[in-house]
């Protein structure tokens, strides 16, 4: 693979661009992998990425439906923080960011990781008393976070009004280390790495069935054909209940639709991440100049990535009221992505009750965030057949022993 | 807008003025209960891509709840039915079939 750097830029504009590689290789699948990953989004591309440069496991493919990353993982609005309240969270998530920090020289692909800050709105009492404790959660993790009060706040972002009827700001919880990245990059970068390694990325290539004997897996059917494997690992976000009812168990997962929406280009006007968990919505500024904008899930089950109305009704609604100034843009653009809810609004990363067979998902509406630690972890875990450190807590059994994660009282938005 | 027809009062209802109550017919499970089958009614679910059974409650209308089977890879709305029974009725069943001919029926 031929390195991007400053040199390169220069030589090609010498030679009409015409010396570009392609980023990755585009393979016909071979018979049999070491390791076949279903899913080329984010955490799919990760997991591979990490088994090649951590465990020197490079036999391995990438199996992916549509192209790569264009499941939730190009779909999402970017936001990337680490201020959890639960320490399993807060150290995959941190360990996530820090990896985000270095991450486009690690990958020799500029994914635009943006440490901006990000800034959670108290909004209610409730809401500040709570986060005043995550941020006592996130000194003793070793995540710097601090609680600003409505005067900081104003002075980060002067195009909110603090002073709203119904919700006003009574402060936030401020991770200065947080911030965005660009999602398609993460993807590609991740991508263009793993094909140098000798792994093949097999798009428009959909898994359609997983076969087993005496309890362990023994490869997939897919629309390209068949395909052993030594061991399989499901990283298909709102498609894990489909894979899993392939491999013959269930999932604590439902899928529901989750949607953005962007303005048309406008100045710099906020160049922080602000998120308002009590009315549902949160907003941050591209390097394009868009707003972007989320808001919460619809409520039922959903494949069809197609959200309802009201529901970005809702989230403009309510953001309109902390920053009047959004009722004069022009929206462009709105999207649904499926993601997969769990109970406890927890990821899951975890051996199955099929040998060799592994899942990673559950990261809901938050798993952009996620996907360098993420495919951190789950790459040992496939390797050693067992989970590390970061994964551990993160298991299936944890539904079985009550033992939750229990992130969902800590944010009604999880991004 | 999803539109669904409360059985209850009769009235086509909107998406805005119902509350989703998730997969319908969970068999429940209660004290002395083995942990397996307490964790499967709690926490699995079937979360099909195609005909799904669901629990809805006509929140802001006559507030009672319901049932409903719906495609999730569509948005197609198959009916609705009382909550008052531990199966969907066979005409619901009939209906889907023709619908959906490759579906393989409540699993
Ligand atoms: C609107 C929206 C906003 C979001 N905002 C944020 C945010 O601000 N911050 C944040 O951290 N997270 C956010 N998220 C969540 C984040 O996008 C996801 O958690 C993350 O991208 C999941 O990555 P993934 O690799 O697991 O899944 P995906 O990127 O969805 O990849 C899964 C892949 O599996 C493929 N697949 C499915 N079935 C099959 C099959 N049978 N055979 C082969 N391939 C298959 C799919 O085509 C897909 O490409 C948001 C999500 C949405 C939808
Ligand atoms: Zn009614």
């Amino acid at each position: 693979m031929r390195r991007y750097s400053v040199f390169a830029v220069a030589r090609e504009a010498l030679r009409f661009h015409q010396g570009w590689a392609r980023a990755w290789a585009n393979p016909e699948p071979k018979k049999r992998y070491d390791v076949v990953i279903v899913g080329a989004g984010g955490h799919g591309l990760a997991t591979a990425y990490y088994l090649g440069k951590n465990y020197g496991i490079r036999n391995v493919a990438i199996v992916e439906k549509g192209w790569l990353g264009g499941g939730n993982t190009g779909r999402n609005t970017t936001i990337i923080r680490s201020n959890y309240l639960q320490d399993p969270s807060a150290a995959i998530y941190e360990k996530a960011r820090s990896l985000y920090e270095g991450l486009s020289q690690d990958l020799n692909y500029n994914v635009m990781f943006s440490p901006r800050g990000l800034l959670m709105l108290g909004q209610t009492e409730h809401e500040v008393r709570g986060y005043k404790r995550t941020v006592w959660a996130n000194n003793l993790q070793g995540i710097e976070t601090e609680w600003i009060d409505t005067a900081r706040v104003q002075k980060l972002v002067p195009i909110m009004n603090t002073l709203g009827p119904r919700y006003p700001v009574l402060g936030a919880l401020y991770q200065a280390r947080g911030g965005t990245a660009r999602h398609d990059a993460v993807a590609w970068g991740y991508a263009r790495a793993c094909s140098d390694m000798g792994m093949d990325i097999l798009q428009n290539c959909e898994v359609t069935g997983v076969r087993s004997a005496a309890g362990q897996v023994q490869g997939i059917d897919t629309s390209r054909g068949p395909i052993d494997c030594g061991k399989l690992a499901i990283v298909v976000a709102g498609h894990s209940s489909v894979l899993a009812e392939m491999a013959g168990f269930r999932l604590p997962i439902e899928s529901m639709a989750l949607q953005a929406l962007v303005s048309e280009p406008i100045k710099p006007c906020m160049d922080v991440v602000v998120m308002a968990n009590t009315v549902h919505g949160y907003m941050s500024q591209s390097d394009k100049g868009e707003m972007v904008i989320g808001g919460g899930t619809d409520g039922f089950n959903n494949y069809t990535q197609r959200g309802s109305w009201q529901h970005v009704e809702e989230t403009v609604r309510a953001l309109i009221e902390t920053f009047p100034m959004l009722s004069r843009l022009k929206m462009m653009r709105q999207w649904g992505g499926i993601v997969d809810m769990t109970g406890d609004r927890s990821p899951i990363l975890s051996t199955t009750p099929l040998g060799n067979c592994f899942v990673n998902c559950g990261w809901g509406t938050g798993g952009f965030k996620a996907i360098p630690g993420s495919g951190w972890a789950m790459a040992e875990l496939v390797a050693k057949g067992t989970p590390g450190p970061l994964a551990a807590e993160f298991g299936l059994n944890r539904f079985k022993e009550g033992r939750f994660i229990d992130e969902s009282v800590a944010a009604g938005v999880a991004h | 807008m999803l539109t669904l027809t409360c059985p209850c009062c009769g009235v086509a209802a909107e998406e805005t003025e119902l509350a989703p109550g998730g997969e319908a017919h969970l068999k429940r499970f209660g004290p002395g209960a083995s942990d397996e089958d307490f964790e499967t009614y709690m926490f699995a679910r079937k979360n099909p891509k195609g005909v799904h059974f669901e629990r809805w409650r006509h929140a802001y209308g006559c507030g009672k709840w319901f049932l409903a089977a719906r495609c999730t890879a569509t948005l197609e709305v198959f009916g609705t039915y009382p909550a008052q029974t531990t199966e969907p009725p066979a005409d619901l069943i009939a209906r889907i079939k023709t619908r959906r001919p490759d579906w393989e029926g409540c699993k």
